[in-house]
């Protein structure tokens, strides 16, 4: 019962067959079950969620619900700032922190009625693929617990996908959201920049994050981005036109659509099973009416290297904050400088450091021409070339990741490896535009497969459209081994 | 391209305290990362403008209002050191 | 040299979030997660400080950028929430302006080279044994002002003396002032002001190094501080030393400057443009309704007094003065009495009598003129006119009925004045002999008399011409 879809609990809430509590209960006994393996969350909060539950069925008492998510079990990544709910970004330099304030996006959920369920593991600041990069130690894959849930958002994904959660949010910078949820089997999203609030998510690139779903389905991703998108006052990139309507196209199919391969997102460095299913995927959508079109994007063979100068930038002042001062941990020194530079040293695990360290390296004197500056001009180029692949084709596709999950510590040691396995995630965070991941089948070891289809800015209706398409031409219904109980 | 990091002075710019064979291991570890970032460096951007956001929005403004501030109490609560309703630092350098 | 000054906008709410700009209150009340940078807090620009600073820029004859937009500039210090400040960098929303500046009897043309916006940090206050920084075993941090609107306008090196120095920053300050757009108060610390101060042996055309100096609270501290500052450099450089580029520290005390203790390495900013704001574009239709906000300044109506024939150090003292002040000297000329004699009426006596006492001054425009008549036409003596005015302004009524109840009409009853001349001279031998052995100036004295015992309601000309006439 645990593994309801929002759309099927939603009936059931409203039918009186299920209780939201009941929901709930059903859903902290899966993370009972799960969580001494998987460690999918920092924090369960148990006792708010059951308080949050109870008003939820109060209010189905009364035939009012809030909406399609009154009820429904979320968890929220461990970087969306939760009012008196500990916020740590899997950081030690956090830790104890209560956050005085919600997240637009936690507001949203919480207006809406969502019963949040808890904060879920990530790479410490969302940097990494793999969410070995926690201070609080890794999520494993819940297809296989000697390897990685792929990353940053490992923790959403996981719970998600062993139904520890109905939903949950992740943020996406540069894959965090789509890579993960690949490698654990479900469906993540990153919509357009601008489309969720950023208000309370704990920054990283602040010109890439953006906010997304979790969840089973392609509709269930649709019902959560439609609460929690919307203009927010509080974030002045948050978008002021008209919204995609993004539930109410997934009948469409794909007749008579341009679908449009991007040719350098594949080859070289991909998992022949990753590119066979991949392929399959085409010639389905093919069979289902799609015209499938070639198309070359050259940028996207340097878009890993610009945003590893761009985000690292950006990040080096989102971080500056943490200085042990007005939150989180200290370590004394003689003097603040002092005390700061030791906070700071010892506060941020190996990859936030040597992020900080690029990014600061990367716009400091001299170099910020040869390097910042430059991937600023090739992110320009990346939104044209774009733009002009849109001007042929509706939609554009691609592997999710260019490989299955891997195994615990097999890229720790080699920080390019692990960038690398964000190469098909990257130019759409470049680019600002949507983009999201759907399961569409398993490796011969039993490992899910993603498959990425994008869309051009504000194109969310038409990408969803077409991944819920992909979805049925899939059936993949596959269930992680860790969620069947033992008789 | 071989590159030439002071890591030394990136790490006083960026406020980190670190052990020498750190930063070595760091020195190392972003010259590999830097050696290809710098593959931005063979795009022809010439005549091409920079992007500093992803979508070209302009004049986001809020009106001149005041709203709510934080619980002094529920701020202080969660500063390492605070006392008579200030937070509290070791001396502080004069400011450049 | 030149002189950057900072300007604290007295918005409603600061510079990115809803919190009051208050002044003087506890600490850390004024607070919220943006100013304070707490993670995943975001900034949205206040739209009544780019307002307010593209009022400055047209005001100091500045270009509007049509397109302009926010960077981050890095460095850590412990007052600073984010560990950077949103600030402008290569395009800020004011540049390429001016400001006349009247000293030494002649203009001089400062260059404004930019005005740009930026957000204020919050305050350090050092305490411990002695309460010197050097001693302080604690530094307390308080937030309230972080986050108040900043605009920091940049002057050209065009300034020569620090003469120009202080006048620059005076008629600066009285601009800002008369904007609206700033408490402009340099004890509150909401109007601010560094010198950048160089120098350059007689002849050679580039500057030498530049040392900034800070801490100056008052304009005759910025004037001694650079006066100082430049027989520093000059006694450095004679002496075969260097100057290092550096902050210096201004110490009011004891009158020297004294270089600052930074961390070095510091200077590296690393700008960036600011990825959570937006650019800023002011469109033709923008800037007009801006500029349409402009008032009349002190340098247009300095003009006009001049224009008028007010003497050139009054004009200037006037078209800086307050509101109340310029009106009534309007309304005296509006109702028909002489500009320049009223204008040395509004700037000295009612000024003095305003300082003096502690009750508001009250006389209009209309009263001035008939007291300034008054005098003209001999009515009453220039200095019985002062108690005139004083009774106008403590509400004794019109000019003319306060001369009368005060007992101060001029004497014009001639044979009562020989009377009083005649009394003098015969209670003064001695004056009148040596007045007739050729010393004539001791007339002066005779008048003195004369006016002392007609308790000065005589006029001073026609006694003297009596007094010769009599002594003939």
């Amino acid at each position: 019962m645990a593994d309801l879809t929002i759309t099927q609990a939603g009936i059931e809430l409203r039918t009186g067959s299920l209780t939201a509590s009941d929901l709930l209960e059903r859903t902290l006994e899966r993370a009972a079950f799960t969580e001494a393996e998987l460690h999918a969350y920092l924090t369960l909060d148990q006792d708010r969620a059951r308080t949050a539950a109870a008003q939820s069925d109060a209010r189905f008492a009364d035939s009012e619900p809030l909406g399609p998510l009154d009820g429904i079990p979320i968890a929220l990544k461990d970087n969306l700032c939760t009012r008196g709910t500990e916020t740590t970004c899997a950081s030690q330099i956090l830790s104890g922190y209560h956050p005085p304030y919600d997240a637009t996006v936690v507001a949203r959920l919480r207006a809406g009625g969502a019963v949040l369920t808890g904060k879920t593991n990530l790479d410490e600041f969302a940097m990494g693929s793999s969410t070995e990069n926690s201070a609080y130690g890794p999520t494993r894959n819940p297809w296989d617990p000697t390897r990685v849930p792929g990353g940053s958002s490992g923790g959403s994904a996981a719970a998600v996908a062993v139904g520890s959660a109905l939903a949950a949010l992740g943020s996406d910078t540069g894959g965090s959201i789509r890579q993960p949820a690949a490698l654990c089997g479900v469906v993540g999203v990153k919509p357009t920049y601008g489309l969720v609030s950023r208000y309370g998510l704990i920054a990283f690139g602040s010109s890439l994050d953006q906010i997304g779903p979790f969840a089973r389905t392609v509709g269930d991703a649709a019902t959560v981005l439609g609460v929690i998108a919307g203009h927010d006052p509080l974030d002045a990139t948050s978008w002021r036109g008209e919204y995609p309507e993004v539930g109410t196209h997934l009948e469409t199919g794909v007749a008579g659509m341009r679908v449009g391969v991007i040719r350098e997102l594949g080859g070289e460095g991909y998992e022949p099973q990753v590119t066979e299913t991949s392929r399959r995927m085409l010639d389905q959508l093919s069979d289902a009416g799609a015209e499938i079109v070639e198309v070359s994007i050259p940028t996207c063979d340097v878009a890993l290297s610009t945003y590893y100068l761009i985000a690292p930038a950006e990040a080096s002042a989102n971080l500056a904050r943490f200085d042990g001062i007005r939150y989180g941990s200290r370590v004394e020194g003689g003097t603040a400088e002092e005390m700061m530079a030791r906070t700071r040293a010892e506060g941020f695990g190996p990859e936030v450091t040597r992020r900080i360290l690029l990014g600061t390296y990367a716009l400091s004197a001299g170099y910020y021409d040869a390097f910042y500056g430059q991937a600023q001009k090739v992110r320009t180029l990346v939104k044209q070339q774009f733009a002009a692949a849109y001007e042929k084709v509706d939609v554009l596709v691609s592997p999710t990741s260019p490989t299955v999950a891997f195994e615990l510590e097999a890229k720790t040691e080699d920080p390019l490896a692990m960038y690398l396995s964000d190469v098909c995630n990257i130019p759409a965070n470049l680019a600002g535009h949507p983009a999201m991941t759907v399961p569409i089948g398993l490796d011969t070891a039993g490992l899910p497969i993603g498959f990425q289809v994008m869309a051009p800015a504000l194109g969310e209706a038409t990408m969803f459209g077409v991944a819920a398409e992909v979805e049925r031409l899939a059936g993949f219904v596959a269930r992680p081994p860790m969620t069947e109980v033992p008789t | 391209m071989p590159i030439d990091i002071d890591i030394a002075h990136v790490a006083r710019l960026a406020r980190l305290e670190l052990s020498d064979s750190d930063l070595d291991l760091y020195r190392n570890q972003l010259g590999v990362i830097l050696e290809h970032a710098a593959r931005v460096q063979a795009v022809d951007t010439e005549g091409i403008e920079p992007s500093a956001h992803p979508l070209e929005m302009t004049n986001t403004f809020r009106p001149d209002e005041v709203r709510a501030s934080l619980d002094r109490d529920e701020v202080l609560s969660q500063a390492p050191e605070s006392r008579d309703g200030y937070f509290v630092v070791p001396p502080a350098l004069d400011q450049d | 040299m030149g002189i950057e000054v900072h300007v604290e906008l007295r918005t409603r709410s600061k510079m990115f979030c809803g919190c009051r700009v208050g002044f003087g209150e506890e600490p850390n009340v004024d607070v919220c997660p943006t100013c304070l940078g707490l993670p995943g807090a975001l900034p949205v620009t206040n739209q009544q400080a780019i307002e307010w600073i593209s009022l400055i820029g047209l005001a100091f004859n500045c270009t509007i950028s049509e397109r302009s937009v926010f960077h981050r500039k890095n460095y850590f210090y412990a007052d600073l929430p984010k560990n950077y400040q949103i600030s402008q960098f290569d395009i800020p929303v004011c540049h390429d302006g001016w400001l006349d500046v009247d000293t030494d009897g002649e203009t001089v043309r400062i260059g404004i080279e930019r005005a740009h916006q930026e957000e204020d940090t919050g305050k350090s206050l050092h305490v411990g044994d002695g309460g010197r920084i050097q001693s302080a075993t604690q530094t307390l941090l308080d937030f309230n002002r972080s986050g108040v609107p900043l605009v920091e306008i940049v002057s050209r090196p065009d300034i020569r003396t620090p003469a120009q120095a202080k006048a620059y920053a005076q008629q600066l300050r009285a601009v800002v002032a008369e904007l609206g757009v700033s408490d402009a108060r340099l004890e509150e610390g909401s109007i601010r002001f560094d010198a950048n101060v160089s120098v350059r042996p007689r002849g050679e055309a580039d500057l030498g190094t530049k040392v900034e100096i800070k801490n100056m609270n008052s304009f005759r501290s910025l004037e001694r501080a650079v006066t100082y500052e430049i027989r520093r450099q000059v006694d450095e450089i004679e002496s075969g030393g260097t100057i290092v580029q550096e902050t210096r520290h201004w110490d009011e005390e004891a009158g020297v400057t004294h270089a600052m203790r930074t961390k070095e390495g510091s200077s590296d900013y690393r700008y960036f443009t600011e990825p959570d704001l937006t650019p800023i574009v002011i469109d033709d239709a923008w800037r007009r309704e801006i500029a349409s906000q402009l008032p009349e300044l002190p340098a247009t109506r300095r003009v006009g007094y001049l224009e008028a024939g007010v003497d050139p150090q009054v004009a200037q003292v006037l078209a800086e003065a307050d509101a109340s002040l310029r009106g009534l000297y309007a309304e005296a000329v509006a109702s028909g009495a002489e500009p320049r004699i009223v204008a040395n009426w509004v700037i000295g006596e009612v000024t003095a009598w305003a300082r003096r006492e502690v009750s508001p001054a009250a006389i209009s425009g209309r009263q001035l003129a008939e007291l300034v008549d008054m005098v003209a036409d001999g009515t009453v003596s220039a200095s019985a006119a002062k108690d005139v005015l004083d009774g106008v302004m403590r509400g004794e009524g019109d000019p003319g009925v306060v001369a009368r109840d005060r007992d101060l009409l001029q004497m014009t009853d001639t044979s009562a004045l020989a009377d009083a001349v005649d009394q003098v001279l015969e209670a003064n031998p001695d004056a009148v002999e040596r007045y007739r052995a050729g010393e004539t100036k001791v007339v002066g004295f005779l008048v003195g008399q004369v006016m002392r015992a007609t308790q000065g309601k005589a006029d001073p000309k026609a006694v003297n011409g009596l007094l010769i006439k009599k002594l003939g």
